[in-house]
């Protein structure tokens, strides 16, 4: 198995740098050029609808495409995830020890989340409780959300045959065990499969240098790099954080085509980090694995996880895990 | 013989035998690894390049830990005209398999298999790589 996933890998490696594939390039030249997404024009958008999906922490998965999936019957798939759920808990498959929690299904579409016009709207499930022992019209809690999205996945929906939907990344909020209870319903109706998606530190190091090139204002915080040092008998985590406005400058003077990055400008930006930390420190961190990139668009971990803090970017964002999804599909 | 980088220290230099085959070993968890090979490239003579190099390119299990860019590798078997080997050297299966693989190569540099020679044995690779 691990020989089989080997050469499985060495398949995946030879097929290109991470993010070219959106736009349909195969014959990319070695140092593969990728137009920085522009932040979606967003007249009809309004960014209150999707601010609540700001500053929280969301787990990545890749979704292979829903067989037979009806943006009409949200309704109806509400009402059967809470059945299932309800069952579930009949099972003894307790979610909450000693707490009984009823627990209410909503599922909702959100247009304003995709990059083309071909891509599937965005669907969110919520699940919220509410305490059978308080009065009925008492709060409700939201304890889990999760979304399914899928933006500029042309890649994907062009060579997918009829009644297969394409909705390629799904993010999910809140206890694992809740996730593990949908993901199994939505597998279970939609013939899909969900597998979690891990982000590697050369993926990692290409949203550092993209998102360093976005514009912030004064106020926004450091860039921080996080790398994990291996090989040690104590797990030894550096911590390197950069200045926002030193950090843009560097990529503006890396950077040579507006709109455009290669490969070459995210290492040699990369490698200008690493010397001048070596410079200080004798340590070399292009030994160390990259584990997280926080900026003030977005900070990404590498075990798949990630926190948008900026809502005009957010389609951007998405655009890159979208295709990182996908790849992971294929 | 191992070393972390070339060149090899001088003192060492009549004692050592002679030289069949140059296997530089890239970890692809390491950028670091990548570059410190780069480096040592430049110490090596000319003629090795006819056949009597490889580069090694190891911690392929696992893509989720790739810190590398493969074209960057590619790119230096092109340019130093010498093969590309993968191998996972946690998975003893592979690690046996390559080990053979670079033995079998190392017999043909040393000119211990008649009939075929360092250089048409690079060649042959390369153009099968290309496939």
């Amino acid at each position: 198995d691990g020989a089989a996933r080997t050469l499985l890998s060495i398949g995946r490696l030879s097929r290109g740098p991470p993010f070219g594939r959106a736009h349909g390039r195969f014959g990319l030249s070695p140092s593969g050029r990728l137009l920085l997404p522009a932040p979606r024009s967003q007249e009809n958008a309004d960014p209150q609808r999707t601010a609540f999906l700001l500053r929280k922490q969301w787990t990545l998965y890749s979704v292979s495409p829903l067989y037979k999936f009806s943006n009409a019957r949200l309704r109806d798939y509400a009402r059967l995830l809470s059945a299932f759920i309800a069952a579930e808990k009949q099972k003894g498959l307790a979610v909450e020890v000693g707490v009984e929690l009823d627990i209410k299904v909503a599922v909702s579409s959100l247009p304003d989340l995709k990059g083309s016009d071909q891509d599937q709207a965005a669907i969110l499930v919520q699940l919220s409780s509410r305490s059978p022992a308080s009065p009925k019209n008492s709060e409700e809690k939201l304890v889990w959300s999760g979304w399914f999205c899928c933006v500029s996945g042309d890649e994907l929906s062009e060579n997918v045959p009829e009644d297969f939907t394409c909705l390629p990344l799904f993010l999910a909020n809140g206890a694992e065990s809740y996730t593990s209870i949908v993901g199994s319903w939505f597998q279970k109706t939609f013939d899909c499969s969900f597998c979690r998606l891990a982000i590697s530190p050369l993926n990692l190091s290409w949203m550092a240098a993209m998102w360093t090139g976005c514009k912030v204002d004064k106020t926004a915080s450091a860039m921080e790099l996080v790398f994990s040092v291996p090989c040690l008998p104590q797990p030894l985590d550096i911590s390197y954080a950069i200045h926002p406005e030193d950090a843009k400058a560097l990529w503006d003077t890396v950077q040579k085509t507006p709109g455009e990055i290669t490969q070459e400008e995210v290492d040699v930006f990369m490698d200008c980090l690493y010397s001048h930390f070596h410079r200080h420190f004798k340590i070399h961190l292009s030994a160390t694995k990259l584990v997280k990139v926080s900026t003030p668009i977005a900070s990404a971990h590498c075990d798949g996880i990630i926190k948008f803090l900026q809502s005009q970017y957010l389609t951007g964002v998405l655009m890159l895990l979208t295709e990182l999804a996908i790849s992971q599909i294929q | 013989h191992l070393a972390t980088s070339l060149p090899l220290p001088s003192e060492m230099d009549h004692l050592r035998p002679r030289i069949d085959l140059i296997a530089f070993m890239i970890d692809i968890k390491s950028k670091y690894s990548l570059k410190n090979v780069e480096a040592s490239l430049a110490h090596v003579d000319a003629s090795f390049f006819l056949g009597k190099v490889c580069f090694l390119v190891t911690g392929v299990g696992r893509v989720n830990y790739c810190s590398v860019e493969m074209n960057a590798i590619w790119k230096l078997g092109e340019v130093y005209c010498s093969p590309v080997l993968f191998c996972e050297l946690e998975l003893e299966g592979i690690r046996v398999a390559t080990a053979q693989r670079l033995l079998r190569m190392l017999q043909i540099c040393a000119g211990h298999i008649p009939g075929v020679s360092a250089l048409s044995f690079g060649s042959l690779m390369r153009n099968s790589a290309d496939e």
